[in-house]
């Protein structure tokens, strides 16, 4: 693990709210040169800090109207069920997010579809009819902020 | 204005240079114009536009927080004392306070709000969880779940 000076926290935050921002940008609003902006970046890319972009839109003006939630308990464990479990969860296009947690459920999927009734046919026909899953908790998500986390 | 209104305004080009942009956001714009099989300029000139409508609302570094020392993450679910009418923001002002704190999600269902915790270890989410959350304000209850591992993490949509 690299050691960051502020520079680097200073370029973290930045990147992480504009990430098309260029090294010479980036160089200008910190007093460095162009080069020695670029080599940081590269650094930091390196290390596995910068670890790629993230495209965020507006779901609702594409017509995706709503995000739930869903918390999923397996109703048989085992390594076999989970990995039968993430092979098929995964190849869901409405899921966008697959995490499996430890806890009051076996897994967290962030789900999206077109309005309600949608979301009721890709519970109904795709998630229900999962190899292995029980119990299914849905919350629907009403507003979302990212916070730039612990960069000092 | 309802998201009708704006939906018009989104062609099938525009759609399919999203879905690839939205599954490889790393893509450099002339092999997204390849991918998407329009020329480079359009492909300029498209994306421009959905930044303006506001449709592409961000485009930001992923910081991969393990490799900073960050090696606990938990997803704490709150329900929060809502006989008190300033609790939602109340609650959400103080969680914004925490520096650990990466995503704050406000729900429709069981759960009232959910914060993404990280923790350098064990020992340190402890501390973070007695003297940063247990402390904010309105709480009636939390559920803790840790992340162990992320399967699937995309913006993707089927478009």
């Amino acid at each position: 693990m690299i050691d960051l000076d502020d520079l680097d926290r200073a370029f973290l935050r930045d990147l992480s709210r504009d990430g098309t921002l260029s090294a010479g940008e980036l160089g200008r609003r910190h007093g460095l040169s162009q080069p020695a902006a670029w080599r940081r970046v590269k650094r930091l890319t390196d290390a596995g800090i910068l670890a790629g972009a993230r495209v965020t839109v507006d779901r609702a003006a594409l017509g995706f109207g709503v995000t739930v939630f869903l918390g999923i308990k397996l109703a048989t464990k085992g390594r076999v069920s989970l990995e039968d479990f993430e092979r098929a969860v995964t190849a869901i296009p409405e899921v966008q997010v697959v995490q499996h947690v430890l806890g009051l459920f076996d897994y967290r999927l962030r789900v999206v579809a077109r309005d309600i009734a949608d979301f009721e046919r890709v519970l109904r026909r795709r998630i229900m009819t999962l190899p292995g899953v029980g119990q299914v908790e849905a919350n629907v998500l009403l507003t979302e902020e990212a916070r730039p986390g612990p960069l000092g | 204005m309802g998201f009708d209104e704006l939906s018009i305004q989104i062609d099938d080009t525009d759609r399919r240079i999203l879905r690839h942009l939205l599954a490889e956001p790393d893509l450099a714009t002339p092999v997204l114009a390849e991918r998407a099989g329009v020329t480079q300029a359009t492909c300029w000139r498209r994306l421009e536009r959905l930044a303006e409508q506001g449709v592409i609302t961000a485009r930001q570094a992923v910081i991969d927080w393990r490799a900073l020392g960050y090696g606990v993450e938990v997803s704490l679910r709150f329900t929060l004392d809502k006989t008190y009418p300033r609790a939602f923001d109340e609650f959400l002002a103080a969680a914004r306070e925490v520096p650990e704190v990466i995503a704050i999600e406000t729900f429709l269902g069981r759960v009232d709000v959910r914060l993404n915790v990280l923790a350098r270890d064990m020992g340190h989410y402890q501390q973070i969880y007695r003297e940063r959350i247990l402390t904010l304000p309105h709480i009636a209850d939390i559920e803790a779940l840790m992340l162990i591992a992320t399967i699937k993490d995309s913006a993707g949509l089927p478009l």
